[in-house]
């Protein structure tokens, strides 16, 4: 973390309606961090996407578990970091969608779209800690943040909702 | 999400809005889908121009759609893609799997074509 950087952090409930709660989040923060109308959707899409598999994949739609996220703007790039609960996976074991054989295929897709749409992603397991997942977008041009970008500022949200 | 669903000639054209997205929104494709095909209705356009949002679940659910209704020998083709729609689609190289127009008279026309 640096003296440049704003964190936002919000623990949700692990529920599908959720989802929607963390997509604005991420909008509001995106566009605080400066990234234009297109980038903001592919950012709220790979938190989208990430949430799906925070609490169907990993938390087994158990809505007594939680999902954390974390929002780090720096000058350079935004930072998002979503923990569940669950036992974890292997973001390689899944087949690639864009193969032949999986075209078609119903599922699978998730993970693919996260890493078109931001430039890292990274996953951990923590045995007994859950899986947390850390996804980078930068600022293609280097524009500064629009507001409080370069404030020190940490907000912590608790919803039940 | 939310469906309207006109009969143009022989084809049923699904004009859909909102979210297709896991849960409400991809359950309500699936039983639309399915619900005209056991009426019989095996050509399917869904009109996505009013599709605000959609995820990876609701592109599996379309081409659930596909597949179902291609094994039943129908066609189910897309009209009228948003731009976010039409990128996610070019991403996941399903462009060129689906039919997709974005002229309503058209696509209708194009049913009554012999495929290729």
């Amino acid at each position: 973390m640096t003296p440049e950087s704003s964190v936002v952090e919000v623990t949700l409930e692990s529920d599908l309606k959720n989802v929607e709660v963390a997509e604005e989040i991420t909008r509001r923060v995106a566009v605080t961090a400066g990234f234009d109308e297109d980038e903001q959707h592919r950012i709220e899409m790979a938190v989208h996407e990430s949430m799906i598999n925070a609490i169907w994949h990993g938390n087994k739609n158990d809505s007594s578990k939680t999902v954390w996220l974390q929002f780090q703007i720096h000058r350079d790039r935004l930072e998002i970091r979503i923990r569940d609960q669950g036992i974890g996976f292997n973001p390689n074991s899944i087949p690639d969608p864009l193969g032949s054989d999986n075209l078609l295929n119903v599922s699978g897709r998730g993970i693919f779209l996260i890493r078109a749409f931001m430039d890292e992603f990274r996953v951990e397991n923590t045995s007994g800690a859950g899986t947390e997942v850390t996804m980078v977008k930068r600022l293609s041009s280097g524009i500064q943040t629009k507001q409080g970008g370069t404030d020190r500022e940490h907000e912590s949200h608790n919803s039940t909702s | 999400m939310k469906a309207t669903i006109r009969q143009v000639d022989s084809v049923t054209v699904v004009d859909v809005s909102g979210r297709i997205t896991l849960g409400e929104g991809c359950t309500q494709l699936r039983e639309l889908i399915r619900d005209q095909l056991s009426k019989g209705n095996k050509n399917i356009l869904l009109n996505l121009a009013d599709v605000t949002y959609i995820d990876s679940s609701g592109i599996g659910e379309l081409v659930s759609a596909y597949t179902g209704v291609s094994k039943q020998g129908g066609g189910l083709k897309l009209l009228n893609l948003t731009k976010k729609v039409h990128d996610l689609l070019q991403i996941t190289k399903l462009y060129t799997v689906f039919d997709v127009h974005d002229d309503e008279a058209k696509a209708i026309s194009s049913f009554s074509k012999p495929t290729t």
